[in-house]
């Protein structure tokens, strides 16, 4: 069952259902993890009443984060701090580090193979990190200013974007090397995929759209455009982009428009522009998909959204600059 | 499915990938040996007001970050570098890279008449030019040639973005003062006309030099420069950035100071946080291995580079007939690490991007200022429009 595929959780969320690691795995503490750019924290919500509950002085420039297998520790990449730290879920508080990993952005666990693939930003490379060994133990090269990373259902690939060279690479994680690079629109981010991963959509910020990507010939075969009604075309900067379990929603977060863009997958077409705070990057669905977490990085706070009603219920001001929500539930 | 038919298609990928030697593709950039404008500057007592400016270290840079996107298109990018001490030379030095290496793609990091002259040689009208750091806007308008593209900004283009920002903040009454040099009238040229197309008016314009004699008083005393006249900003057109530098907190009325010193309107800026700004200047500082903040000529040069890469990944050709057509075209759009898509005007082909609003170590606003509209590309608030331009190819 895979009633969301969100490219942090669902890793983890697959694994812990598969083992049944811990009790709390099942039901989760209804809590949500939102790491702060700038303040050098996680926000801690309470999502059963949106209301903050606490801040957690974590590293320099938090910003992707994941689960590990049983869901007890959030792995958090310290940007500013060329590692990645290691949050207790109970105690609530930072209680490990893994160092010496350059300029870590975004990344996945794979927790079958016990690693994890983190972007590089300023090295231009994607690093796979033995959690066990605690170090990197390969670093394959990529484009310039790497950032999103997607790890296929099968385990098998990591595909990652290349944010100022406008390529998508295709890596084998098993012989770490690229398999495609693909040429995609200008400045490539994020990833997100219907279940039977036969497109992989990116979105492209500066071209203000998402390109799909056929998995099987490596091409880009279409794209969307987003222009919500009285905003300017360079006002549209999509970064992240979601789907739900199903495959027949995706939600876009467009940047500079302050809007989500609600897609029909099946017909590649914008059924809504939901207006949030100011530039929206962050997206996570919750597991019952009835909400929307939005992150905005220019507004300090967190919109979410009713995925039913598809509309803003309430914003909640958290740290500077909010990157990513991280849902236990 | 994917995982049946992924490592397919990708084996078939990798071989072609090992099979193509990746094709040579080499770019030019020809410099003035010891070109006066890139010298460092330095005062009398050793004092090192700006580092030396190597255009060079941009395009070394844009090659260097090209190379996945050389992997994925089969090419190898790179650059030849050679200096010159005239226009001749230079036209001599653009024939026989074209003729020993192929190359057609020119970073021209030469001043206005040099780079003038030389698109107007044989040779110079063969290749594409990219001017990287002559911001004259002679060179868009009457002296301006097909093969000719710019990517600093011109200086009509600095000037309205300056002007734009004095709008929006109600400094409508402006008082000018340009010193004595041949450049700073050019310079104040162009920011009166600026303040006027924005709906300032110059109230005084007044002229500095830069000498301590008490007979010149009232040109060398930035109190006496500005007294006598009620205004809501000092503009300085100050081309050597010397003298300028006292004018902010001595003036007798205590208004910003714009233009040269003060707020000014640059191209790049090292304090810039937006945009993936800071990974950029982080790998140019890498790159020269150096603190070293990238210079406008700098961030041109790279820009130039990048997008004569971006025509090649884009037409996926290297016919250059199709690449420059690709160039040219305004729908070809470059990310250049300022937010708004940047293109070649198909009337000048000065590359329109927004121009950074700056003081020494914050970047305070960037142009086109929001409230500045246009009917087809609000970045056409800034420079030279269709209409009003004197280029004729």
């Amino acid at each position: 069952m895979h009633p969301s595929r969100q490219p942090a959780g669902l890793h983890g969320l697959a694994l812990s259902l598969l083992l049944a690691a811990s009790p709390a795995s099942a039901a989760g503490s209804g809590l949500a993890f939102v790491s702060n750019e700038k303040g050098n924290t996680l926000t801690v919500l309470d999502t059963r009443t949106d209301r903050v509950v606490r801040s957690i002085d974590v590293c320099h420039r938090p910003r992707g984060m994941d689960w590990n297998a049983d869901r007890s520790r959030i792995y958090v990449a310290c940007g500013d701090d060329d590692a990645i730290g290691i949050v207790d879920v109970a105690a609530m508080k930072l209680v490990d580090t893994i160092p010496h990993i350059a300029d870590p952005e975004a990344f996945m666990v794979d927790a079958a193979r016990g690693q994890l693939y983190v972007s590089n930003e300023d090295d231009a490379a994607l690093s796979i990190v033995d959690l066990a060994q605690r170090k990197v133990v390969a670093m394959i090269e990529s484009g310039e200013e790497p950032e999103g990373v997607y790890l296929t259902r099968d385990g098998r690939r990591v595909w990652l974007t290349a944010e100022a060279s406008n390529l998508v690479h295709v890596i084998d994680v098993e012989r770490r090397e690229t398999l495609a690079d693909i040429v995609v629109g200008t400045r490539p981010r994020r990833f997100a995929a219907p279940p039977d991963e036969r497109e992989m959509w990116v979105s492209c910020e500066l071209a203000g759209k998402v390109d799909i990507i056929d998995t099987a010939s490596l091409r880009v075969v279409q794209s969307i455009p987003f222009l919500p009604t009285g905003v300017r075309q360079e006002q549209v900067t999509p970064v992240d982009v979601v789907m739900t379990g199903d495959g027949r929603t995706a939600f876009v977060a467009l940047g500079g428009a302050n809007r989500v863009a609600v897609v029909d997958v099946a017909r590649r077409e914008v059924q809504k522009y939901v207006l949030v705070g100011q530039r929206p990057w962050g997206l996570t669905l919750s597991r019952d998909q009835s909400r929307l977490y939005v992150t905005n990085g220019m507004s300090d706070d967190v919109s979410i959204i009713d995925t039913r009603s598809l509309q803003t219920i309430r914003s909640v001001p958290v740290g500077q600059i909010p990157y990513k929500v991280l849902l236990d539930e | 499915m994917t995982r049946l038919l992924l490592p397919l298609v990708l084996a078939l990928l990798t071989l072609t990938r090992v099979a193509a030697a990746a094709t040579p593709v080499t770019l030019g950039y020809v410099g003035l040996a010891d070109d006066p404008r890139h010298r460092p500057l330095r005062l009398y007592t050793g004092v090192v007001l700006r580092p030396e400016i190597r255009p060079v270290d941009g395009a070394r840079l844009a090659i260097k970050d090209a190379r996945a996107v050389g992997r994925a298109l089969d090419l190898a990018f790179g650059l030849e570098e050679v200096t010159v001490t005239g226009a001749e030379e230079a036209a001599a030095v653009v024939e026989r890279l074209a003729a020993d290496k192929g190359v057609r793609f020119v970073l021209a990091d030469l001043p206005a008449p040099m780079l003038a002259q030389l698109a107007t040689t044989p040779a110079g009208k063969e290749a594409v030019l990219l001017n990287v750091s002559a911001t004259e806007d002679v060179l868009r308008g009457t002296s301006c040639a097909p093969g000719l593209f710019h990517t600093i900004p011109s200086q009509a283009m600095l000037a309205d973005a300056l002007a734009q920002y004095a709008a929006l903040m109600q400094w409508r009454r402006i008082l000018l003062v340009a010193g004595p040099e041949q450049a700073d009238e050019a310079l104040a040229l162009a920011y009166a006309r600026a303040v006027q197309r924005f709906g300032g008016k110059i109230v005084d314009t007044r002229r500095f030099v830069s000498t301590r004699d008490p007979r010149q008083r009232e040109q060398n005393n930035v109190r006496l420069l500005t007294q006598g006249v009620d205004y809501d900003a000092v503009l300085v057109a100050d081309s050597v950035g010397e003298f300028g530098r006292s004018f902010p907190y001595q003036t007798v009325l205590p208004r910003p100071v714009i233009g040269s010193v003060g707020l000014m309107p640059s191209a790049w800026h090292w304090a810039y946080e937006r945009s993936g700004a800071p990974q950029l200047n982080q790998r140019f500082q890498r790159e020269v291995g150096s603190a070293r903040p990238m210079s406008d000529e700098e961030f041109a040069a790279w820009a130039a580079v990048r997008s004569v890469i971006e025509v090649y990944s884009r037409t996926r050709s290297t016919d250059f007939a199709v690449l420059r057509q690709a160039l040219a075209d305004e729908g070809t759009s470059f990310d250049v690490y300022k937010d708004q898509r940047a293109s070649f005007r198909p009337w000048d082909h000065q590359l329109r991007q927004p121009i950074l609003l700056h003081t020494a170590d914050a970047v305070i606003a960037t142009a086109p200022i929001d409230r500045f509209l246009h009917e087809r590309n609000q970045l056409d608030t800034l420079g030279v429009d269709q209409p009003q331009t004197d280029c004729r190819f």
